[in-house]
């Protein structure tokens, strides 16, 4: 079986999206591809169909009547000079070329391999309260992005969103060094109305909330090519530091 | 779908998913975008699309129905080479040459969008470049002294 036998679909607006989706049996979606069109070329993946969706119109960021939303092809390059923590993440997903062709609905749906880290706005998104609104099995709905990352794949991204008010940020990280910035492990938080959001990313395949009070309590952190669960524990709670110092801040 | 390749209109077959390094490469016949990692870790493969730089390997043919796609073909002739190349042959930044064409690339963006870049600009801009010869000195080198003669 070739690329040639899986069928695409190119919607033009989100409605038609949403249908051309379904239930998501078989589907495989690509938006700017840098994760799965290797997938693809290579012939690791073969989808039934493929749902393109770089032209349903589901790009742009938008702040109205006190919410924040990005839509699910807004790539990645448009989010450098957001809200902290998120601007931040964004900064060091990948680099220029790959950023400008990310896109923040495939950053929400992936997960990290076990060598390869991904997802690195999952936890500032997290963090900023962010809920996803997806089509798929049951129909649209909307959720804590918390919840939607802990019951893993299958579902249509169409947008995500926060609400627009004013908060304390900070982020600290440890990269691998590599032009890519492979991310063991990343620590997001955000300081609201005194109340405090702290997520962490490279702790699981997908970013995590963690308990203000204990962030180390209930994690099995991941063991993997980068660093070892050994190593995360110890370098969490520094994070988690690091990123309550640079909210102190005032950033 | 269409696509202009360095000024000259193509209609091309390929899957709507077939990345646009194997179009270029395989179907339109210009070979000057290599084919190295292919999963956007090398930047070897890069053209610009409308002016802006971007990996040909990851990008869908799709995503580029009807653009305008430069390669280093579309930058200079051995004859008469953009002022890029120039750059990059006074100054030693090429050996092998496997890389050169998205270092070329990159670097071409870069002083469209940014004509008296800085040094961190310029190795933001070529963060996603990998070499293998040159230790990137001479290659930053050869940057510098383009960006220096655009401004």
């Amino acid at each position: 079986m070739g690329l040639n036998d899986v069928s695409v679909l190119i919607p033009s607006s989100a409605a038609e999206a949403v249908e051309a989706f379904g239930d998501g049996k078989d589907v495989t979606v690509v938006a700017g591809g840098t994760i799965v069109v290797p997938e693809l070329a290579s012939g690791r993946l073969r989808p039934k169909s493929a749902l393109y969706l770089g032209r349903a119109g589901l790009s742009g960021i938008s702040r109205k009547d006190g919410t924040v939303t990005i839509g699910a092809a807004t790539p990645v390059s448009d989010l450098v000079d957001a809200d902290p923590p998120l601007a931040q993440a964004a900064t060091h997903v990948g680099d220029l070329e790959v950023r400008a062709q990310a896109t923040v609905g495939g950053n929400v749906c992936s997960a990290s391999t076990d060598d390869t880290p991904r997802g690195d706005l999952q936890a500032a998104l997290i963090a900023l309260g962010a809920s996803v609104r997806s089509a798929g099995k049951g129909g649209e709905r909307s959720e804590p992005l918390e919840t939607f990352l802990a019951e893993g794949a299958g579902r249509l991204v169409l947008d995500v969103s926060y609400d627009d008010a004013p908060r304390a940020a900070g982020y600290a990280a440890v990269w691998r060094p590599h032009t890519h910035h492979y991310t063991i492990l990343a620590v997001a938080a955000a300081k609201r109305d005194g109340e405090l959001r702290l997520a962490a990313t490279g702790v699981a395949p997908r970013a995590v909330l963690l308990d203000a009070d204990d962030p180390l309590a209930g994690l099995e952190l991941r063991d993997d090519a980068l660093a070892s669960a050994w190593y995360r524990t110890q370098l969490l709670p520094r994070l988690v530091e690091r990123a309550l110092t640079d909210l102190e801040g005032g950033s | 779908m269409k696509l202009t390749v360095n000024g000259i209109d193509h209609e091309v077959e390929s899957h709507a998913l077939r990345p646009l390094l194997h179009v270029l490469r395989e179907e339109v016949g210009i070979t000057s975008p290599k084919a190295g990692c292919q999963q956007g870790g090398c930047g070897t493969c890069t053209v610009l699309v409308d002016g802006e730089p971007r990996r040909s390997c990851l990008l869908p043919l799709a995503a580029v129905d009807g653009a305008a796609i430069t390669t280093v073909e579309g930058l200079g002739t051995p004859e008469q080479l953009g002022p890029v190349q120039a750059a990059f042959h006074e100054h030693y930044g090429s050996q092998c040459g496997y890389c050169t064409p998205g270092f070329l690339l990159a670097t071409h963006a870069l002083i469209g969008r940014s004509p008296k870049a800085g040094r961190s600009e310029i190795e933001e801009a070529l963060a996603g470049h990998v070499c293998r010869c040159t230790g990137y000195v001479k290659i930053v080198e050869a940057v510098e002294a383009a960006v220096g003669g655009a401004s």
